[in-house]
This record gives structure tokens, sequence and C-alpha cells, in this order.
């Protein structure tokens, strides 16, 4: 039972925190709730078909369809997340200005929450999928004890209230640094996933270069405990590191960062006159 | 504008192809390793370090199995029935434990890089 309810656990957890960072991101965002709930949903439905197709999938491309199928999905989350932080570094000043214009509700649905629902739906199918092939493992093969499935329940509400707590402490956050908290995290965790891709290219044989471990810090923080998986999604942190993985880490970040930067508008209204006056209409 | 947030995805998977291009040139040493009742056989394997090695897995339990190992840096999913391939990078001289994620109490192994 409890190898059941770690393994469950392990893998809700790193979807959970995914959709809480989410979550916490959009805050106060209008039919966040319905877009994050249609990741999740698509997500679940697609943990089932990858797990009953799994050998297929794995038999493509000479045995190395997991893999590139992993990257693939991973690399899509990356750039929607990418996408997410730059849109609103473009679009943030723009927003608070016109809140008090139009309504904070009309804007604020202007958001990216298609890109974040998908990020949900990946971080869930990728998780999920294992679940599903674990769990159907265990029905199959007739050792289907209660104490095992007890153990899957227990390891779905753990997992989901660990992520539930993340959300909540997150909310913590004073409103006007939340969103620059969410974005750090954001950028972290699409360079985390775009090392994870990294690793299942090379582990592929389709990323030779660097594949050498950089450095072994499983003897501190292993990535099997749970502290280690819980920095493993959040921030990329891996215990032996390739090369290729570092490298992509850093440039992940720096291409986020740098697209921020650039797509920031360069003035800065001050609050009492806007650069920007509101037009007046000949009829006014 | 959009095209610009994909750049990075693109460039990364040009990369790939570029360095896919130049794979398994050279011969490499495959291993067949079997699963049966959740165990490994060998459980035990000896592979010469510094050089790329590929394990033919093949599980012949009716449910699937996850080969997972840290210190190989490999997750991969072997179907019920099915077989799956594991390429091991070139590994320094030492020991590295793996185990069958989804019956961690009996499939363990390692390899041996020597």
């Amino acid at each position: 039972m409890l190898a059941t309810l770690l393994i469950v656990f392990r893998e809700v957890i790193e979807a959970g925190l995914i959709v809480g960072i989410v979550l916490a991101a959009t805050k106060g965002v209008p039919q966040r709730n319905l877009w994050v709930g249609y990741g999740v949903a698509a997500g679940v439905a697609g943990a089932c078909l990858v797990a009953a197709f799994a050998s297929e999938i794995g038999e493509l491309f000479q045995g190395s369809g997991q893999e590139l199928f992993n990257a693939g999905i991973l690399l899509l989350a990356v750039s929607m997340l990418t996408w997410h932080n730059v849109w609103m570094a473009s679009h943030g000043r723009a927003m608070a200005q016109e809140m008090r214009q139009v309504g904070a509700a009309v804007v604020a649905g202007r958001r990216p929450l298609a890109a974040l629902s998908v990020v949900c739906g990946v971080a869930v199918l990728r998780e999920g999928s294992e679940v599903v092939l674990f769990l159907y493992g265990i029905a199959v093969s007739g050792g289907t004890s209660a104490g095992m499935m007890a153990g899957g329940v227990l390891g779905l509400f753990a997992g989901a209230s660990v992520s539930a707590l993340m959300y909540l402490g997150l909310l913590t956050i004073p409103a006007q640094y939340l969103f620059s908290v969410t974005s750090g995290l954001i950028t972290l965790l699409a360079a985390g996933l775009a090392a994870q891709a990294v690793a299942s290219l090379q582990q592929g044989g389709y990323v030779e270069f660097l594949t050498s471990t950089v450095w072994d810090t499983s003897w501190l923080l292993s990535d099997n405990s749970v502290l280690g998986r819980l920095l493993h999604t959040l921030v990329g942190y891996t215990d032996r590191p390739s090369g290729a993985q570092l490298l992509v880490y850093l440039v992940t970040i720096t291409v986020i960062v740098g697209l921020t930067r650039l797509k920031r508008p360069l003035v800065v209204p001050t609050k009492q006159s806007s650069r920007y006056p509101i037009p007046v209409l000949p009829g006014d | 504008m959009r095209c610009k947030h994909l750049r990075p995805a693109v460039l990364l998977l040009i990369t790939c192809a570029y360095f896919s291009s130049t794979t398994f040139a050279g011969a490499q040493t495959a291993i067949d390793v079997t699963i049966k009742n959740h165990r490994f056989t060998p459980s035990e394997i000896h592979v010469p370090a510094g050089k790329p090695a590929v394990l033919n897995i093949k599980n012949e339990d009716a449910t699937a199995e996850e080969f997972d190992s840290s210190a190989l840096k490999i997750e991969k999913v072997i179907g019920g029935g099915n077989e799956g391939t594991v390429r091991l990078r070139p590994l320094d001289p030492g020991r590295y434990p793996f185990m069958g994620e989804y019956h961690s109490d009996m499939a363990q192994g390692v390899v041996i890089a020597e």
C-alpha cells in the first residue's frame, strides 16, 4: 500500500504544483477555473489515451517514440509558459491602465488563458499516464488488494493537498508582489521543463553532446526524495544534470527574461499624469 | 510577434535534428534484458566504461513496467509483452543502480561500467 501511495503521490504532486502555480498566476481572472478545468480534464483524458497506446507510441521512431513524445509535449509547455510571461510583460502595464477605464473583468479576460490551459493539460497528461499505467497494472495482475487501491486514493489526496497548500501559500503574498513571484516561478518552471525535455532527447539518442554529468548532489538531495521531487518540479532541480541540461536551463531563463525585457513598454506612465492622455473625441 | 516566441523552441529542435544525424555511427554494446515476474534478468549488467551501450529490454509480464534510474538518468515505460530500447550514455567506471518503478520491491538491478 505504501509503495502505491508514494508512486501516486509523486506523480500527482508534479502535476499539482504546476496547476497550483497557474492558478496563483491567474488569481482574480474571470473564467480561469473553467480554463484550468478544461486543461486538467483534457490532461486526464489524454493520460488515459497515452497509457492505452503506450506500446504503440514507444515503437515509433525506432523505439524512441516515447522520448520524442515526452520532449515534444514538454517543449509545448515551455513555449506556452514563455508566451504567457512575455504577453504579461507587454500587456501588464497597459492592462493596469485600462482597468480603471473599462473595468478589470474585460481586460483581464484577454489574458492568454488558453496557453496556461495547455500547460495544465500537458502536466496532467505526462504524470497522469504513468499513474494510469501503474494502477492498471495493479488491477490487471489480480493483486487488486483493497490496500493498494486505498494507497492510490490516499496518494491522490496527499498530492492534491500539498499542491493546494502551495497554492494557498502563494495567495498569502500581497497582491502587488504576487504577479512578480508567479512570473519568476513560471520562468523557473519553464527552464526546468526545458531541461527535462533535453534529458528525454538525450535518452532517445537525439542529443549527443554534453551528455556527461556536471555534478552529483544525490548524496545531499536525491531526485527520489520528496523534497528533491518538489524542487525538481518547481525549479528544475536534478541531482545529476548533464551539461546540455544545464545549458538549456540557463538559455531558457535568459530567453524568457530577455524577451520579457524587450516587450516591456519603455515608457513608464506615472500615476498622476499618463504620457498617453485619453483621447478627447470631437463630440465631447 | 508570435513567431518570435516560438523561435527558441524551433532553434532547439533544429539543433537537436542536427546532432541526431551524427547518432549511432559506431558499433556499440547491445545487451538483452528480460523482465519476468517483475524481476530483471540479468539484474547485474556489465558494460564497457566510456562507451555508449544499448539495453534491449523485453517485458514478458502482462503489465507495464517503468525502467527507472536516476543514476543513469533514464525513465522508460515498457508495456506489458513489449520491448523497449534503453540507450546508455558513455559511463564513467562505477555502479549505476536501476529499478522497475512499478514494482520497486522486486525489480532491482545494477549496471556496472568497467
